[in-house]
């Protein structure tokens, strides 16, 4: 890793009506590494990748992409940018057929710059481009399923498509809006080596995560949110061991408290 | 006692997917299959002015034309970009008048003030509806309605291009046949052509909009001008429609943002079968001359034409499209469960 800091966020704040969604959130991404940022049911994991990818507006803070800032951008610059998101809750075009999907990110001025107006340059055209993304994310080119409609998808494909959504954007950051939850253990399990490969792409990603072993097994480093603040960042051994982290997710162990 | 459980099955015919393919071409079965219903309705349209032998129900088969030209902008709005627009009359209203005063202020021949009136009315529909374009649903009928009730009275109150009189002396085509074959060819050409536009990846984007507009703008794409462009293409074939309108009549006046350039493409898309492009069109060129036929019954007309509305509605939900395409593509039986 180079080291560099690919995307800075300084002192992100969001509230909803009276509710502090984030407070002072501040964490720095290294290119070409996994950042995982988990933390308990509500502790603002989500808002705070709506607010790093413009979905919503943050009151206060700012997000610098390679040095430059992205904050108060709206959505579609921010992804033209390179720094791409998945939806927790999958966003597919549930009636157009499922390789039809990717057309539409591949319509986009960001992969138009690489693939030409017509599509994929030399590659082909744009379909024949969505096939070869959801080939490389695990739809099996012969089978049917690329060509059935989205809305006949099970999970686990749903959740692939939305991170072949992001690849088909040629990004240089995704932030994963929990991929692995709803998903079977032995979907999981094949879904893992794809985000190492993402990783070895040079691709950075920043994954917000309740699988912590998985997380762990792709992740260098983890922050913990709660309440909308930052608990703790580190690798995650360590931040594991932290307290306050084990206070969150599990309440507290001093006996006192139960008194 | 059992109770036999029955269900419709469907399934597509066998020459519906031999078709699909590029192996179309190897049987005149399977080409006359593809080209036969197309054939029909292009033949069918090309031959109604030469069909129909008095001049008022040729002048009837025009104004079909011209609601066939906003059925399509709504179905396209409706059914592809997710923007269900009660716009009609507003397009009408502002194609009809800009074509007028090009007309009267240059001088200018039908040929010219017509794709002149579509193009700059579309303009200037689109900007007036850009501040909406973010709204979704029924808050953007609501605006596209609110901005031809307006006009009306801002024309009026303020005694603007004529006031109340309208614009009086518009040229009018040089003959009948003229006349026709421009709106019959403008129909054909809109409907194929949008039926191809929204199979093209920039049609898919559309789409998408309908579909899921949140993952359009993270797939790095701006909705707001998407939905632009769309409303251009819907508002220009209105416009188109109502400079077409101004030059038969020979006048243009605050009776064009009437609502019935609202309200009659609605229920045609309804009795035509949303989705389909074709069908909204088929729905002007069956209710419109119904609704001219049932003028022999004087103020009963209205009851007729809601039971007939109603009656569609009711039995065939669907569309009269929807369900011949399904007749003619797929079997249908019977069977146990």
């Amino acid at each position: 890793m180079s080291g560099e800091n690919i995307l800075q966020v300084t002192n992100v704040c969001k509230t909803f009506g009276g509710i502090q969604a984030l407070l002072n959130v501040t964490f720095a991404v290294q290119r070409g590494e996994v950042f995982g940022i988990m933390g308990p049911n509500g502790s603002g994991k989500t808002t705070l990748i709506n607010c790093i990818t413009g979905f919503t507006k943050m009151d206060s803070g700012k997000v610098l992409y390679k040095g430059k800032e992205i904050s108060h951008k709206p959505p579609h610059q921010i992804a033209n940018l390179g720094v791409t998101r998945t939806f927790q809750i999958m966003r597919p075009y549930y009636s157009l057929p499922t390789y039809k999907n990717l057309v539409i990110p591949l319509f986009s001025p960001r992969a138009r710059r690489t693939g030409g107006w017509r599509g994929g340059g030399k590659l082909g055209d744009r379909e024949t481009v969505s096939i070869d993304i959801l080939e490389e994310i695990g739809f099996e080119r012969d089978s049917f399923v690329p060509y059935k409609l989205a809305s006949a998808l099970p999970t686990g494909y749903l959740k692939r498509l939305e991170l072949a959504r992001c690849l088909a954007l040629r990004p240089d950051v995704i932030l994963c809006d929990e991929v692995f939850s709803g998903l079977s253990m032995s979907e999981i399990a094949s879904m893992v080596p794809l985000i190492e490969k993402l990783q070895m792409d040079g691709i950075t990603l920043i994954m917000v995560e309740h699988r912590l072993r998985e997380l762990f097994r792709v992740a260098s480093r983890v922050m913990v949110l709660n309440f909308g603040q930052k608990l703790t960042e580190g690798i995650p051994e360590k931040v594991m061991q932290d307290e306050r982290v084990r206070e969150a997710y599990l309440g507290s162990e001093k006996a006192s408290d139960y008194i | 006692m059992d109770i036999q459980e029955r269900r419709k099955e469907r399934l597509d015919r066998g020459i519906k997917v031999r078709t699909e393919g590029i192996y179309a071409v190897s049987s005149w079965q399977e080409v006359t299959y593809l080209v036969l219903p197309r054939l029909i309705l292009i033949v069918g349209l090309l031959l109604l002015p030469l069909l129909i032998p008095s001049l008022y129900w040729k002048r009837v088969v025009s104004i079909a034309g011209i609601y066939g030209l906003l059925a399509l902008g709504f179905d396209f709005l409706a059914h592809f970009v997710g923007l269900v627009s009660l716009g009609g009359a507003f397009f009408i209203g502002v194609g009809g008048y800009t074509a007028a005063i090009l007309d009267k202020s240059l001088g200018l021949s039908p040929a010219f003030t017509i794709p002149m009136a579509a193009v700059g009315g579309a303009f200037v529909c689109t900007l007036l509806l850009f501040p909406a374009l973010p709204l979704r649903g029924v808050y953007f009928a609501i605006v596209t309605l609110m901005y031809p009730l307006a006009l009306m009275r801002i024309i009026e109150a303020l005694n603007i291009f004529g006031g109340t009189d309208g614009i009086l002396g518009v040229s009018s085509f040089p003959n009948r046949w003229i006349e026709q074959y421009c709106i019959i060819f403008t129909v054909i050409f809109a409907l194929f052509g949008l039926r191809r536009l929204v199979n093209e990846d920039i049609g898919l984007v559309f789409r998408g909009v309908k579909d899921n507009d949140q993952a359009v703008r993270a797939s790095g794409l701006s909705i707001t001008f998407y939905k632009a462009i769309a409303v251009f293409i819907a508002s220009g074939l209105g416009c188109l429609g109502g400079a077409y309108l101004s030059h038969i009549y020979m006048w243009s006046g605050i009776s064009q943002f009437a609502l019935d350039f609202s309200v009659i493409p609605i229920a045609a898309t309804v009795i035509g079968g949303g989705g389909t492009l074709v069908g909204p069109v088929l729905g002007c060129f069956f209710l419109v001359p119904i609704s001219e036929w049932l003028r022999e019954f004087g103020t009963l007309r209205i009851v007729f034409y809601s039971v007939i509305l109603m009656a569609f509605i009711m039995f065939r939900s669907e569309g009269i499209m929807v369900y011949a395409q399904r007749k003619y593509h797929q079997f249908e039986r019977w069977v146990k469960v």
